[in-house]
Formats: structure tokens, C-alpha cells, sequence
């Protein structure tokens, strides 16, 4: 395989790891931020807890594997990245572990501050890791300021810029509608009416953030610095966030799931698609930018770590749809049947 | 301050407080698979009371151990980017196969195991837990392989890149065949089974003590100090042979540790040693003849190197600069390491040996077992520290240097708030981790055989 081909190839293979953690755990975030709002009595927050408590952590580890999988394949995109979002990123840790830990604890012990305190701990948690990824991928979309040895010399506020934020508050928004969607998908009785409600109202504010978003992208540019058109597929992810208020509308959560889930696989498609061969836009001078091709590592590692993901891929994917396929069930709030 | 030094404290903070719950998870996810076996092929109700006792115990460790690791994978980027790039190519190849091998796995299968009792067939439930110990215990073998590549790089895994100014990956089956993190992997997980088998002893010996559901506790204790005997004898040779091997690869490290200043042929182990301030000079010890060529050679006449001569080889192979690493620190938590072992070694040897004598219940001693779960924890630290300092001033030993592998663009501000930050974070989860773990070691069996915590008993932890 030539080298080319390969650095092409984990491109498309973090981009698939992205677009799996975004749609796999974007719902749990989703379900995190809802908690404390949806659940009213302490059996509904334990069964919303519970759509997710198999398989929460499963879906983190996409994340896990995408760090890693950069680190092995584009070190340097790794290290400009990771140590440029710093504090971003500490602060997305703080998120990750404030709400890990409170899924795991918050039912261990019956005083209701407690549980309280890990509930309001799950729903800030995820907002804030929401939120930061939302940022911090807009900022990828938009450029951050690079110099030539590879180096972010910007800080925090150079990621909050409107853009940033823009991002941010609309991943939250899609995040809280995917959530929405699959605790209609999970949940049952009053509490699916009570979720279905609820995603309506998400879904108009998402709606308007989302073209919002669009509207800023091409407007500013952004969406036209590589050397892939994106083409049609941000209209199709209009479109398909659109067919989810209609579906929503219907009570068709099935649907309205699959069609936010779309939304957020052509999202992330047409993101990358928007950045590639660069993977680190840099504002300072284009020139400077990290591309798959001076970022990526040699191609001896490439090729070792292409057939350790042919093995384990496949492998992986079909134990991990196993776990939804035997958990499908609906969770009900009756006591004796909830394990977190 | 200095972004080195703080970036250094911050990355011994988060590791060695990831590390005080792992060892804890490798070791115990094996007992349970082994309780819920036992449950499996015999229905006999005593060990379905164990898979779940001591099932939850581990869950409650299990939760700190994978938020904070997610921070380990993060900060090799966010605090070493320059180390990143430098051996990127080579160190995020077994790295990445960690998650994609063992953190799915582990993760997955937990998953199964905590929601499936009763939803999937008893046969899948079973193998969700030994799939789960299988993964956590991969991803330790993982880790491992890339820490060794720090700690002794395998000259025929990599290559220097001068074009691009890094090491690249050569050849896979080097870097995965790398001795030392076979030896490593080996000390490790015999040192994970050890830290179970004294929890298992800790709280079996509580709740004895307190004359409790005698049965169940007589029966995990005698389990334990086998298991715990039998790893306790692992972890001594394991690290043997690691001191052999550090002789070849690491003899800075080794003599270090072994506060040996001068070249020795034969070389005599320091059972205490007092330096004067420099620490470059010893000022009065007592010392075993051979000792030390027998423990880096099982001779009693070979030469081991001291560290004044390595320092001047040193110099002259890589510029001037210290190479000594801080020898007070290796010399005495490997000491503190040692020592604890052969405790741990002669205790569950004196626990199996009075089982066999008679009825350990009533046995005088079993008030002092609890307090003994302090052990493995120092030991373990203390290992770890000793591994990582005893490596200083190199962060890949004899290729690059820790003070060249710091992330550049941070600031001092950035550090104080993430350390800061950590500390907090970090403190809170062990105040409620403690909390947790006492609450349901205390509460007894009959307590955890509840699915929902709910119809535990609210108030669990009185005595009786």
C-alpha cells in the first residue's frame, strides 16, 4: 500500500472514530443533561440512568480509541492539538470524570443529597463535554493560529471565539434532541410522553441553531479551504434534521432517532470532508497548517496499525451491536428491575 | 515556576492516584470470575453471595480507575507534546491498540456482566466477567509494553529519522517483544492478585473478628492467602529477574537504587545506607558481601557498575549534565518496596500455614489482618516511583531527556490550574470511593445479593 493511500486512510479511519463516538455517546450526553430535568421522582431518574448504564462507558472508549488512533497515526496532529486545547481539554476531563463517576455512585447510597449532587454532577458533566467538543471542533473547521515548527500559540480565549461557541451550544442542542430521541426509544408510559414533549421544544431551538451554524460556515468561508467539496451532504444533513421534527411531530421516535443520528454522521462527514488533506488549520499562515501528509507518522506504523484495525475493527463493531441488540428492551421505573 | 516541574508533579499526581486503583481491578476481577465459576458449575449459594459481594467491591474501585485513566491518555499530548512527536511514531502504536484491544473489551463485557444477570443466559454472564478481567489485564499488558520502550528501548525497534527529527517504528514484534515489558507485565499482574488477595484477607479478617457470616468470610480468606502466597512468590521473582535485566539495560537505575557509588566486583548489597547531603558520597552502611552480585546476576562474584563511573561514561557518550537519578528516592522506595513484599510473602505463608493447623477464626492475630491493607498499596506506589525516578534525567532512556520533552506553549498558570484542579477532583472521588468501599465491605454479603440498592438495608454498617 503506498504510503499516500495509507495517510488517506487513517484520515477516513479517526473520522470514523469520531462519527461513532459522536453518535454513540452523543446520546449519552444527551441522556446526562436531561437527568435532572426530565426525572422528577428518584425511580425516573434511576431509569433514565439505566438506558444508558450498559453501555455508557463502551461508547466512551470510541474517544479513548480516537486519541489513541491519532497519537499512533498523526503523532504530531496528537501533540500540536493536545497540548494547544489544554485547558479545553482538562476541562473536558473534569467533565468525563465528574459524570463517569456519578453514573457508577450515584445509586449506591439512598440519601437523596447525594444522589442529588451526583445527578446535577451527570447533567453538568456532560454539558460541559458537550459543549468543549462542540468548541473545540469548530475551531478545527475555523483555523487556529499555528507557527511553522508545528506549534499552537494561541491560549483558552483564542477557542472562544463566536464561532467556537457557536459550535459549542449547537453540539449541546443536537446532543440534547439525539438524547431525547433514544430515551423515547427506551423509555416507556408517561415518562416517553413527557420526554417526546420535551424534544419538540429541543428540536425547533436545534433546528435554528443548526442553519445558524451553516449559514456562518459558508458565509465565512470556511467550507471551501480543502480540496474535497462537501457537496450536498450538509443540505442532506439539513434535510434529515428537518424529517426529525416531522417525525417527532408523528411520535415516530424511531425514526426521528435515526434521522438525528444522520444528521450527526453527515455533520462530522462533512466536516472532515471540509478540512481535509489539513487536519490543523492554521490562522497564522496557511502554509504552516498540519496536513495528513506532514503530520502523519511513517509508514512502516501506518501499515502495522492498518492490519491491527482490519483484525480488531470488525471484531469490536459486532460484539458492540450485540450489547444494544440483547439490552433492547424499554426501561420501566419499576424498582426491582434497575440496577444503577 | 518552572513548566518542568510542574508538568513532572502533575504527571506523578494523576499516575500514581490512577495506579492506587488499577492493581486493585486486575487482580479481584479474576477472583470474581473465579467466585461466579465456582457459582456456575455448583449452584451452591455461598458463591453466588461471593461473585456479588466481592463483585461490588470491585465496581466501586473499578469506576475511579477508568475516569482517571482517560486523563493518562490525554496528557502524554496535552504536557508532552514535544515527546509526542518524538516518539509518537513508535509509542502511540501500542497505545492505541489498548483501547482498541482491551478498553472495548473491558468496558463492554462489564457492561454485560453489571446489567445481564437474569436478562442474558447464564453462560454469556459468566464470560462477560473473565472477558472482563481479560481486557482490563490486557490493557495493563499494553501500557506496559509502551512504558519499556521508556525504560529500555529495544535497538532493534527503532530507527532516528533526521529528516524529521524522530525516532520511527522499525520493527513491530521488537517493540512488542520487549523483555522488560514481559517482566514488567509479569511483576504486574502478580502484584494486582496480591493487592485482591489482601483486600479479600482485610475485610474477611473485619468481619471474623466481628464473628459474621463466619462460612462465607472463613472460606474467602483461605482462598485469598493461597491466591495471595502464590503471587507474593510471582511478584519476588518477577522482579528478580527484572533486577537482572536491569543491569544490562538500566545500570544507572540499578545502581541507584542500590546506593552502590563506586564500581563493586563483588558488589554487596546495602541493607542500610546513610550519604552525605550531596548524595553522591556514602558516609557509613551495613552491607551483605555478594548480595548484590547474586540479586543482579545470581552469582556471588560478577561486577556490578557504580554510579560515579556510569556518571563519567555518561558525560562523555551524551554531553555533560547529571545523570544520576535522586538517589534517596530509589535507594529507599526500593527498600520500602522490598521490604513490604517479603512481609506480604511471610504473612499469607503464616496464614496458609495456621489454616492448615487448625481453626483460623478464633486465631489471636486475625485483629491485626485489617490494618495489613496498607502493604500492598505502599509497596506498589512505592515500586512505581521507584521505576519512574529511578529513569530521570531520561524520559526514553539514553535517547531523550524529560526537560526536552515538555510541552512548550504552556504556561505556569495553565499548570497551577490543571494541578489544582486534579488535586481537587482527585480528592473528592477518593473521599466518596472510601466512603463507598467501607459502607459495602462493612454491610456484609446478605446486602449486596440485592440487584437494587434500593431495598438494601438504608443504613448499612452496624456492627451486628
Amino acid at each position: 500500500m503506498s504510503y499516500e493511500f495509507l495517510q488517506i486512510l487513517w484520515f477516513i479511519l479517526i473520522a470514523v472514530l469520531w462519527i461513532g463516538f459522536f453518535f454513540l455517546e452523543g446520546f449519552d450526553f444527551g441522556v446526562g443533561m436531561l437527568l435532572p430535568f426530565l426525572g422528577k421522582k428518584d425511580e425516573e431518574r434511576r431509569a433514565i440512568i439505566n438506558t444508558i448504564g450498559s453501555v455508557w462507558d463502551g461508547n466512551e472508549v470510541w474517544l479513548l480509541t480516537a486519541g489513541g488512533a491519532t497519537f499512533a497515526a498523526f503523532p504530531e496532529w496528537y501533540a500540536t492539538m493536545f497540548s494547544g486545547f489544554y485547558l479545553a481539554l482538562f476541562l473536558l476531563l473534569v467533565g468525563l470524570i465528574l459524570r463517569g463517576i456519578s453514573f457508577e455512585y450515584r445509586s449506591k447510597d439512598a440519601a437523596p443529597a447525594w444522589r442529588n449532587r451526583f445527578d446535577w454532577m451527570i447533567a453538568i458533566g456532560s454539558f460541559l463535554s458537550a459543549l468543549l467538543l462542540g468548541a473545540a471542533f469548530a475551531n478545527l473547521a475555523r483555523g487556529v493560529p499555528i507557527n511553522a515548527d508545528k506549534m499552537f500559540t494561541g491560549n483558552l480565549f483564542t477557542l472562544l471565539n463566536p464561532y467556537g461557541l457557536l459550535g459549542g451550544v449547537t453540539t449541546v442542542a443536537i446532543f440534547l434532541l439525539h438524547g431525547a430521541n433514544f430515551l423515547g426509544l427506551k423509555l416507556e408510559g408517561e415518562m416517553r410522553n413527557r420526554v417526546n414533549a420535551a424534544a419538540k421544544k429541543i428540536w425547533a431551538v436545534t433546528t435554528v441553531l443548526y442553519i445558524l451554524l451553516g449559514v456562518f460556515t459558508y458565509v465565512a468561508g470556511f467550507w471551501s479551504r480543502g480540496v474535497v467539496n462537501p457537496g450536498i451532504v450538509p443540505i442532506a444533513a439539513v434535510v434529515v434534521l428537518l424529517l426529525a421534527g416531522y417525525f417527532l411531530n408523528r411520535k415516530m421516535e424511531g425514526w426521528s432517532f435515526i434521522m438525528v443520528a444522520l444528521n450527526i454522521v453527515l455533520t462530522q462527514v462533512t466536516f472532515f470532508s471540509m478540512t481535509f488533506p489539513n487536519v490543523m488549520l492554521s490562522t497564522t499562515n496557511p502554509d504552516w497548517s498540519l496536513t495528513i501528509y506532514n503530520a502523519s507518522s511513517s509508514q512502516y506504523t501506518l501499515t502495522v496499525m492498518s492490519i491491527v484495525a482490519l483484525i480488531f475493527v470488525p471484531i469490536v463493531l459486532a460484539y458492540q451491536g450485540w450489547t444494544y441488540y440483547m439490552f433492547r428492551k424499554r426501561i420501566s421505573t419499576d424498582k426491582k428491575t434497575l440496577v444503577y | 515556576m518552572d513548566i518542568v516541574i510542574l508538568s513532572r508533579l502533575q504527571f506523578a499526581l494523576t499516575t500514581i492516584y490512577h495506579w492506587l486503583f488499577v492493581p486493585l481491578t486486575l487482580g479481584l476481577g479474576w477472583f470474581v470470575a473465579f467466585f461466579q465459576t465456582r457459582y456456575y458449575q455448583t449452584k451452591d449459594e455461598t458463591w453466588h453471595k461471593m461473585t456479588k459481594f466481592w463483585g461490588k467491591l470491585f465496581l466501586i474501585n473499578f469506576a475511579i480507575g477508568v475516569v482517571t485513566g482517560i486523563v493518562q491518555e490525554f496528557q502524554f499530548g496535552m504536557n508532552w507534546s514535544e515527546y509526542s512527536r518524538y516518539v509518537g511514531d513508535i509509542f502511540g502504536a501500542p497505545l492505541a491498540v489498548e483501547a482498541l484491544v482491551a478498553f472495548f473489551m473491558e468496558s463492554t463485557f462489564l457492561g454485560i456482566w453489571i446489567f445481564g444477570e437474569g436478562r442474558v443466559p447464564e453462560k454469556v454472564h459468566l464470560a462477560s466477567i473473565w472477558l472482563a478481567a481479560l481486557g482490563s489485564n490486557l490493557s495493563a499488558l499494553w501500557i506496559l509494553l509502551a512504558n519499556s520502550f521508556m525504560q529500555a528501548p529495544p535497538a532493534a525497534s527503532y530507527v532516528f529519522n533526521a529528516e524529521k527529527g524522530r525516532l520511527e517504528l522499525v520493527n513491530f514484534f521488537a517493540l512488542i517483544g520487549n523483555p522488560k515489558g514481559w517482566i514488567f507485565f509479569w511483576h504486574t499482574i502478580s502484584d494486582g492478585l496480591a493487592m485482591a488477595a489482601f483486600l479479600i484477607l482485610a475485610v474477611s479478617a473485619y468481619h471474623i473478628i466481628r464473628k459474621q457470616n463466619l462460612a462465607f468470610f472463613k472460606l474467602s480468606f483461605q482462598i485469598a492467602a493461597v491466591v495471595g502466597l502464590v503471587a507474593s512468590v510471582l511478584i519476588f521473582l518477577g522482579g528478580h529477574t527484572m533486577g537482572q535485566y536491569m543491569r544490562e539495560v538500566q545500570p544507572m537505575k540499578l545502581a541507584a537504587i542500590e546506593a552502590i557509588w563506586e564500581t563493586e566486583q563483588p558488589a554487596s548489597f546495602s541493607l542500610l545506607t546513610i550519604g552525605d547531603l550531596s548524595g553522591k558520597k556514602e558516609v557509613w552502611s551495613i552491607r551483605i558481601p555478594g548480595a548484590m552480585s547474586f540479586l543482579a546476576c545470581n552469582n556471588f562474584t560478577c561486577e556490578v557498575k557504580g554510579v560515579n563511573e556510569l556518571q563519567a561514561q555518561y558525560e562523555q557518550q551524551y554531553g555533560p549534565g547529571d545523570y544520576v537519578p535522586l538517589m534517596i528516592v530509589t535507594y529507599w522506595t526500593f527498600r520500602i518496596m522490598m521490604a513490604f513484599g517479603f512481609v506480604m510473602m511471610g504473612m499469607t505463608a503464616f496464614f496458609v500455614w495456621s489454616n492448615s493447623r487448625g481453626d483460623i477464626t478464633k486465631a489471636k492475630w486475625m485483629k491485626w489482618v485489617p490494618a495489613m491493607l496498607i502493604l500492598p498499596y505502599l509497596a506498589n506506589a512505592s515500586g512505581w516511583i521507584l521505576t519512574e525516578m529511578g529513569r530521570q534525567p531520561w524520559i526514553v532512556y539514553g535517547l531523550l531527556k524529560v526537560q526536552d520533552a515538555v510541552s512548550p506553549n504552556l504556561t505556569a498558570v495553565d499548570l497551577l490550574i490543571s494541578l489544582i484542579g486534579y488535586t481537587a477532583v482527585y480528592g473528592s472521588l477518593a473521599v466518596a470511593m472510601v466512603y463507598l468501599m467501607k459502607k459495602y465491605a462493612i454491610a456484609g454479603p446478605d446486602a449486596a445479593m440485592h440487584e437494587s440498592v434500593d431495598v438494601a438495608p438504608a443504613r448499612v454498617g452496624s456492627q451486628d
